[in-house]
């Protein structure tokens, strides 16, 4: 493409940056990624939850001792928040249309997410090491 | 000829929509409040680290009517989302995009979710 006013910017210069951010890919891949491993973690985590519910803190503490549940939670949790993550930047940006509003929702929810995340899992450590 | 008040499309308030269209929304709606439901996830596992007593409080608001309402939608909004989630990865592989096929997968997804929900409610209560 030429340009009729004289500029030191070349044409491919002036076509960079208008496009596509090009992370729409890893978006759609690590939602579906996610999504994969939520499908077996998920099963495990109601089945979890069906066997806690009639009991107390004590068979709490004892499940989330075994390491195998303690690692498995700690996959959900950290899946599950990233899946959710991901999945409201898409509801955001398809309906806050305003700049400001919709980057400063996006990091609010990812503030939110990955901090919850941090937090359930230093929890689920903390009964795993027994403290 | 007044080109100006003509209906916009898809025109919402006039038009029904199809049941796959209600599913698609449902999966969005339902992603929304599990992202809030994780908040009660996140309650329950702290309020276990930090102890007996804040492991109690938890239990009884769960064990409370409105916990009790919010578990139920919780648990349906959870088995839809897998349900149709996985709709949606056959979907992402070329499957199942014909018109009688999306009406069958809608009937699976909704019957799946119900039967999920009922039978983890009748192992808990």
């Amino acid at each position: 493409m030429t340009s009729n006013s004289p500029s030191l910017r070349s044409a491919l210069g002036h076509a960079r940056g208008l496009g596509s951010a090009k992370e729409g890919t890893n978006h759609w891949w690590l939602q579906r990624l996610t999504a994969i491993a939520l499908v077996p973690l998920t099963m495990w985590l109601v089945a979890s939850v069906i066997a806690l519910s009639g009991f107390g803190h004590e068979a709490f503490v004892v499940w989330f001792g075994r390491p195998i549940n303690a690692t498995l939670m700690i996959l959900f949790l950290g899946v599950a928040f990233h899946h959710a993550q991901l999945g409201m930047q898409v509801v955001i940006e398809d309906y806050v249309s305003q700049h400001g509003s919709r980057t400063a929702l996006n990091v609010l929810v990812k503030f939110v997410c990955y901090g919850l995340a941090t937090l359930s899992i230093v929890s689920i450590l903390t009964i795993a090491f027994g403290a | 000829m007044s080109t100006q008040n003509r209906p916009l499309s898809p025109h919402l308030q006039v038009y029904r929509l199809p049941l796959t269209a209600l599913m698609s929304i449902t999966h969005r709606m339902t992603g929304v409040g599990l992202t809030f439901g994780t908040l009660l996830l996140a309650w329950w596992v702290t309020a276990a680290a930090y102890g007996q007593a804040e492991y109690a409080q938890v239990q009884a608001f769960l064990g409370s009517w409105i916990g009790l309402i919010l578990l139920l939608g919780f648990s349906f909004a959870l088995f839809f989302h897998l349900c149709n989630g996985i709709r949606h990865l056959f979907w992402d592989f070329g499957q199942y995009f014909e018109l009688h096929e999306t009406r069958r997968a809608d009937i699976f997804v909704l019957i799946g979710a119900a039967a999920l929900t009922a039978a983890t409610w009748v192992m808990v209560l």
